[in-house]
């Protein structure tokens, strides 16, 4: 997974794109996130999947990531190398699939203030994201502890493998 | 203390504590379901997690079903068909194959789900599970696979908002009306991680299936889940259905103190047929405001409307006319047994020689895979629950969701038509007293 705390491109969508446009159904049969990624934001900005770089970042206003459960809507983001989402807010199902994969998520009301191509960066321990572009920075909302720790610890899979060989 | 809502007291049950709205609990998931888009990539995460070797925690409430590509279009989908088919086999799971219809219909049908049970699928309509007053949710792959491994799950606590109805629907309304409505009202995301809860006297005489049509697309508004607290009414309707008897949790209503997020009112009777414009479901306006949008293609199915009872009201439409030159019908019944029924009833025949195209049992058009996508510039008047830019095809294409009966009656015309204009369409108190006869 790439560095949220270095610098890079950010990508803007607007409000209620949904994860039939992030990951368009004709295409998600497959679970490979490489090939997610080259169907990713396909019909909304055909150009993302080839022009978007390791380390880059997805900025969105509200209701990132409704509708359908695609797990294969966060799997197209990693696989196209994207080192995290900053959004108004999430869907739920969404937000949960992005901290079980482990892709770094911050729901930041003032993400309307990042423009398509400014470079920003995130730090996950203190809920900054930083606009490199303007110098300005914004305060997004820190996860529950419950959350952290499980990001902390790598993600849903990780967590239930600790907690099986626990028990075994 | 406050009294609790009936999701707090839902998930307090499987989790072992007194847990309230904001808790994050670890529960234990009763039935857990996946189909044949999300299913592979559950058992990837399954075989992460348990090393390769393990064994799925519970497989008797373990259900796999065959529903979005249905039959495969295509190699890959086949191929993935093959993944649900053999890890069931291993695994000792139920599933059910290309045919047997949609996940949430199927789990309904075959009493997979009962009252109070913590439904876990991989789709998000499974929030359809609360029309039975079970705590049905939809996760993601990863989750699902968790839950294979473990049989338990974390959930955040929701607060609940609360849809009040009171009184008589008019002819011509239904469920379908009713929950266009709110989600017109609270908007595309204004339930977002609540629950949805329906009460009051409309919603306690609604017949089972309309009940599983507010709780199915809870997930429109974003909500975690939709209930409609589970009655008597909801135990015959499954004893019925699946021959076995149904036993209803004690304690299945919200406290009257109980802390609401929010409590929305409504009065039966002031509620009209409504329509979602393209491309949100939250663009709901009175079927007056879109009354002669012209129409190419009519689709009848999908989790929300597919049930039997919605296809023999366009059936009974439908008897003895033809479709408006210039539009076709896809008709997909929601699973096997509603299209056996509509065999054995010589309903199907009335859609065939109406012109209407009957396909496989399963999810059909709705996601826009197969089996009737829209081209360029195409309208569709659709009983299903989503109208995304592009969801049943081209992005070109516009969809429109309405009730089965508006959808019955606009073909006729070719055009959006107010279903009130149509005299004789079943009333809603014929489809609730043959399901207390049944």
């Amino acid at each position: 997974m790439s560095d949220p705390n270095s610098p890079a491109r950010a990508w803007v969508f607007g409000d209620d794109i949904d994860t039939d446009q992030i990951a368009p159904s004709r295409f998600i049969v497959s679970s490979d996130p490489d090939e997610l990624a080259q169907h990713a934001f396909n019909d909304l900005r055909p150009e993302f999947a080839t022009e978007v770089e390791d380390g880059e970042f997805v900025v969105a206003g509200e209701n990132f990531g409704s509708g359908s459960s695609r797990e294969q809507a966060p799997l197209a983001l990693t696989g196209a190398g994207v080192a995290g989402i900053v959004s108004a807010s999430f869907a739920r199902i969404f937000f949960r699939n992005c901290i079980n994969l482990g892709l770094p998520v911050l729901i930041c009301p003032e993400a309307d203030y990042i423009s398509d191509g400014d470079d920003i960066s995130m730090d996950l321990d203190s809920g900054v994201v930083e606009n490199h572009t303007t110098g300005e920075r914004y305060i997004a909302e820190p996860l529950p502890p419950f959350l952290q720790e499980l990001v902390e610890q790598g993600g849903l899979k990780a967590y239930t493998k600790a907690k099986l060989s626990g028990e075994s | 203390m406050t009294g609790k809502t009936l999701a707090e007291k839902l998930l307090s049950a499987k989790a072992g504590v007194d847990a309230r709205a904001g808790d994050y609990v670890e529960a234990v998931v009763d039935v857990a379901m996946a189909h044949d888009i999300t299913g592979p990539l559950a058992f990837q995460t399954f075989d992460e997690v348990t090393g390769g070797d393990g064994e799925v925690f519970t497989p008797g409430r373990t259900i796999l079903t065959i529903d979005h590509h249905a039959p495969a279009d295509g190699v890959q989908a086949a191929n993935n068909h093959n993944v649900i088919r053999e890890f069931a086999a291993e695994h000792g799971t139920h599933q059910y194959d290309v045919g047997e219809g949609i996940c949430h219909q199927v789990l309904i049908e075959e009493g997979h789900v009962a009252p109070g049970d913590l439904v876990i699928g991989a789709d998000s309509h499974s929030t359809t599970y609360g029309g039975i007053g079970a705590f049905g949710t939809g996760v993601g792959s990863s989750d699902l696979g968790t839950v294979l491994a473990t049989g338990e799950l974390w959930f955040r606590v929701p607060q609940t908002m609360r849809f009040v109805v009171e009184g008589d629907l008019p002819d011509g309304v239904y469920a379908k009306d009713l929950i266009l409505r709110f989600i017109g009202d609270v908007g595309f995301a204004g339930c977002t991680y609540m629950a949805a809860e329906y009460v009051g006297s409309t919603i306690e005489s609604l017949p089972i299936h309309q009940r599983l049509v507010l709780a199915n697309m809870a997930i429109e508004m974003g909500g975690k889940t939709g209930l409609v607290p589970a009655d008597e009414r909801v135990a015959r309707v499954l004893e019925a259905e699946t021959g076995s008897s149904v036993e209803l949790p004690d304690d299945r209503r919200s406290d009257d103190d109980a802390d609401f997020a929010s409590v929305q009112e409504y009065r039966a009777e002031e509620l009209a047929p409504r329509v979602s414009k393209p491309s949100n479901p939250e663009n709901a306006v009175d079927v007056g405001e879109v009354v002669g949008t012209d129409l190419d293609q009519l689709f009848v199915g999908t989790c929300t409307n597919g049930r039997y009872e919605d296809i023999s009201l366009v059936a009974s439409v439908l008897d003895g006319e033809t479709l408006a030159s210039g539009t076709r019908m896809v008709v997909v019944p929601a699973s096997g047994s509603v299209y056996r029924k509509l065999v054995r009833t010589g309903e199907l025949g009335t859609l065939t020689d109406a012109g209407a195209i009957v396909q496989a049992a399963g999810c059909g058009p709705c996601a826009g895979y197969h089996q009737g996508v829209l081209g360029d510039g195409d309208a569709c008047l659709a009983t299903a629950n989503r109208n995304f830019p592009g969801r049943e095809g081209s992005l070109q294409s516009s969809v429109y969701l309405a009730s089965p009966a508006t959808v019955a009656v606009s073909a006729l015309y070719g055009e959006i038509t107010d279903p009130r204009e149509y005299d004789g369409l079943p009333r809603l108190d014929d489809h609730a007293l043959a399901e207390v006869e049944a």
